[in-house]
């Protein structure tokens, strides 16, 4: 295996590794306030197949990130009814949620676009033009056609050169590295990973984050000192909503050309698992996204992998990252514990 | 003192659910420019018009029958297993070992032997997420979703690399031998001189299934380990004051949740495949959640949500093949039906509770 191969797999794990991040962090927000969140899943469904139509419609994909996050912050409010304001039992409201989106976005993607569940293609073409038409058309009576077409110019999220990528590229090592697998993602990419600093940040250097972490492990002491469990949690859920928005719109605008039934494919549950694996710290996400990102990179590129002695079928590897956390929860290699009042509804005593 | 009746309790809450799901499914069904009174009458008339889509309803029914009361037992001890898909996949493995090792003569030995298979196979995949859980202390939840997972990948090695058939390209055992069919509900109808469900797949695991529901009963509320376990789901200090031992009854609640969930592919892996095909279980798994909770975790509730969600998963096949509604319609209202009777329980609940305390008050005064 070569240097190339390498930053080929890191490349693609940095690709594969940011909606999981993304996900993880959400559920980071959420499960630290105390509200259990398994539909991280059906909130990254939901916005990667509003960002995917939006863009599909209109063909420009900020007017896709804004409807991805929408569409996600959508389930996270039907979330933070079930589970706070109605005290119901948030494991179930996750799984609902989960089947919710799972149903609504072949629905209504089969009453849109007649395509049995998919969004048309995010490439620029002629069916991309014929369908957003009826959009530049209408636009063109507002701001003139020429700011309607330029618009209408940009479905996907494109990729950003660094600066100096090209300048740096000669220098061994560091500079294909640079060029190669850092520089040349989409803006997301750069959000997500800034995102882990500014999540430290956030849980152990501000008051909300203060109050935030004790509403997950005692949220009767928030109460007694008179800051509301509820509109504190419900900030937390609606964080996880918009971070899930973000994960679900990366995968559909920019890892994928469109949307395509299920697409998620597990990947929340993946990052409920880093979740665990990071044991509910923002920088454990990242290192833990970071694995699965890389595992999943790997049996990618060889879904056969030979370690000469044997080898590892490709089922293997996708199983990974659940045979991890399994171990992990198990306790064997370090105990992982969730925050303390997670999954329990507050009661405000009288 | 009670605030509602029990007949409220155990009617009323679980039927305004279910008005309030089928209520925002009928929006669903507008908002996509179909007309909902339409579709109802396409799913009534293709699952319940003719014996053909009762043939195909009662068969659906069985698997969720299976899997619901899995759920079901495992609630009672206030665990909440979500593995009943990876379980019933497993099942379905256990199922095929058998018939494919064991040469049985007819299928009324078949049977049995296959019934041991599944549940082995499907409590076996359930042990370890209840050992977790019961010693070190690991959500069971979490660790029952990754175990579908595990089991998906499994089952996918397994089929392609260990039971596939020389020669043969889809991921599939072999057929199971003839010898072992289970006997269809329309060759009984046959032999007893009438025309009943030709080419359905419901079997004779539909009488298994009905029977199933009767022990559950017994067990949990007519036998001492049946009040262990609700005790313990009820209150752990209070059953480990009693002198139940929580280890024991997290491990006996979920492997018996688990070999319910498995004996799911008596019908569709024996009953109907004859032979085990990648993602036999397809979502039953996950329905059983929606039947436990809309059938309030009683066996007769089980089976009637059973018949219920059997209904919708023929209808919605019916609705697919006739108009322009997709098949997903019957996993929005499955997920409406979680939403409100587990979610949004309390919403149904409080008002109703408050009316009824009012009618009291009103009585008394």
């Amino acid at each position: 295996m070569d240097l190339n191969t390498i930053l080929q797999i890191l490349d693609s794990a940095v690709r594969l590794m940011t909606p999981l991040l993304l996900a993880c962090l959400a559920g980071l927000y959420s499960e630290r306030a105390g509200v259990f969140d398994i539909g991280l899943e059906g909130k990254m469904l939901m916005a990667a197949f509003s960002a995917a139509t939006v863009a599909a419609l209109t063909g420009n994909v900020w007017l896709g990130l804004v409807a991805g996050l929408l569409g996600s912050l959508m389930l996270s409010a039907v979330h933070g009814l079930a589970s706070i304001t109605f005290r119901g039992n948030q494991l179930i409201s996750g799984v609902a949620i989960n089947f919710l989106a799972s149903g609504l976005t072949v629905l209504l993607g089969q009453k849109i676009f007649g395509l049995g569940g998919r969004t048309p293609s995010l490439t620029p073409g002629a069916e991309l033009d014929t369908q957003t038409a009826p959009f530049r058309g209408w636009l063109s009576g507002i701001t003139g056609p020429d700011t309607a077409g330029w618009l209408a110019a940009a479905p996907r999220l494109t990729d950003i050169t660094l600066p100096l990528a090209e300048t740096l590229r000669p220098v061994p090592v560091v500079g294909p590295l640079y060029a190669d697998v850092i520089s040349g993602h989409s803006i997301l990419v750069y959000v997500a990973f800034a995102m882990v600093p500014l999540t430290w940040w956030i849980l152990y250097r501000t008051r909300f984050g203060l109050r935030l972490r004790a509403v997950g492990e005692n949220p009767a002491s928030v109460d007694t000192a008179g800051v509301s469990v509820t509109r504190l949690r419900f900030a937390a859920v609606a964080i996880a909503g918009l971070l899930c928005g973000l994960a679900g719109a990366y995968l559909a605008t920019g890892l994928s050309a469109g949307f395509v039934k299920e697409m998620t494919a597990g990947r929340g549950f993946i990052a409920l698992a880093a979740l665990i694996f990071a044991k509910w710290r923002p920088w454990g996400a990242l290192g833990a996204t970071f694995l699965f990102g890389l595992l999943e990179a790997v049996a990618n590129r060889y879904p056969n992998l030979d370690l000469g002695i044997v080898t590892v079928p490709s089922m293997f590897m996708s199983a990974l990252p659940y045979i991890l956390t399994v171990i992990i929860l198990a306790g064997f290699v370090g105990r992982a514990i969730p925050p303390r009042a997670g999954g329990e509804p507050y009661v405000k005593e009288r | 003192m009670e605030k509602m009746p029990k007949w409220a309790d155990v009617l009323l809450t679980p039927l305004i659910s279910l008005v309030l799901a089928m209520g925002i499914s009928a929006l669903v069904i507008l908002a996509i420019g179909e007309s909902p009174v339409e579709a109802l009458a396409t799913m009534i008339d293709g699952a319940l018009g003719s014996s053909y889509g009762w043939g195909f309803t009662l068969y659906y029914a069985t698997n969720f029958i299976f899997t619901g009361l899995a759920v079901m037992v495992a609630y009672h001890a206030s665990l909440f297993n979500i593995g009943g898909e990876g379980q019933a996949a497993m099942g379905g493995l256990g199922v095929a070992l058998v018939l494919l090792s064991l040469p049985l003569p007819h299928w009324a030995l078949a049977l049995p032997a296959a019934m041991i298979g599944a549940a082995a196979f499907g409590a076996a995949w359930a042990l370890i997420p209840a050992w977790l859980q019961a010693r070190r202390g690991s959500h069971i939840v979490i660790t029952t979703i990754m175990f579908n997972f595990i089991a998906a990948a499994a089952l996918n090695y397994i089929l392609v690399n260990l039971l596939r058939p020389v020669g043969s390209m889809d991921p599939a055992s072999g057929r199971f031998p003839e010898t072992t069919q289970l006997p269809k509900l329309s060759d009984m109808a046959l032999s007893l001189g009438f025309e009943w469900g030709r080419n359905t797949p419901v079997n004779v695991s539909f009488f298994v299934a009905v029977i199933a529901c009767v022990l559950v009963w017994l067990l949990i509320w007519r036998s001492r380990l049946g009040f262990e376990i609700r005790a313990f789901g009820k209150s752990e200090p209070a059953a480990l004051y009693a002198g139940i031992n929580p280890v024991r009854i997290t491990v006996i609640a979920m492997l018996m949740s688990g070999g319910l969930a498995g004996l799911m592919a008596i019908n569709s892996v024996m009953g109907e495949a004859e032979r085990l095909v990648l993602n036999a279980v397809e979502g039953a798994g996950f329905i059983g959640i929606a039947v436990a909770l809309m059938g309030r975790n009683h066996p007769l509730g089980v089976f009637l949500a059973a018949l219920l969600f059997g209904f919708l998963y023929q209808g919605g096949g019916e609705l697919a093949l006739w108009t322009s509604i997709p098949r997903e319609l019957i996993i929005v209202i499955q997920a409406l039906v979680i939403l409100f009777t587990g979610a949004l329980d309390n919403m149904v609940r409080v008002p109703l509770e408050r009316i009824f305390m009012a009618m009291r008050g009103r009585r008394k005064a």
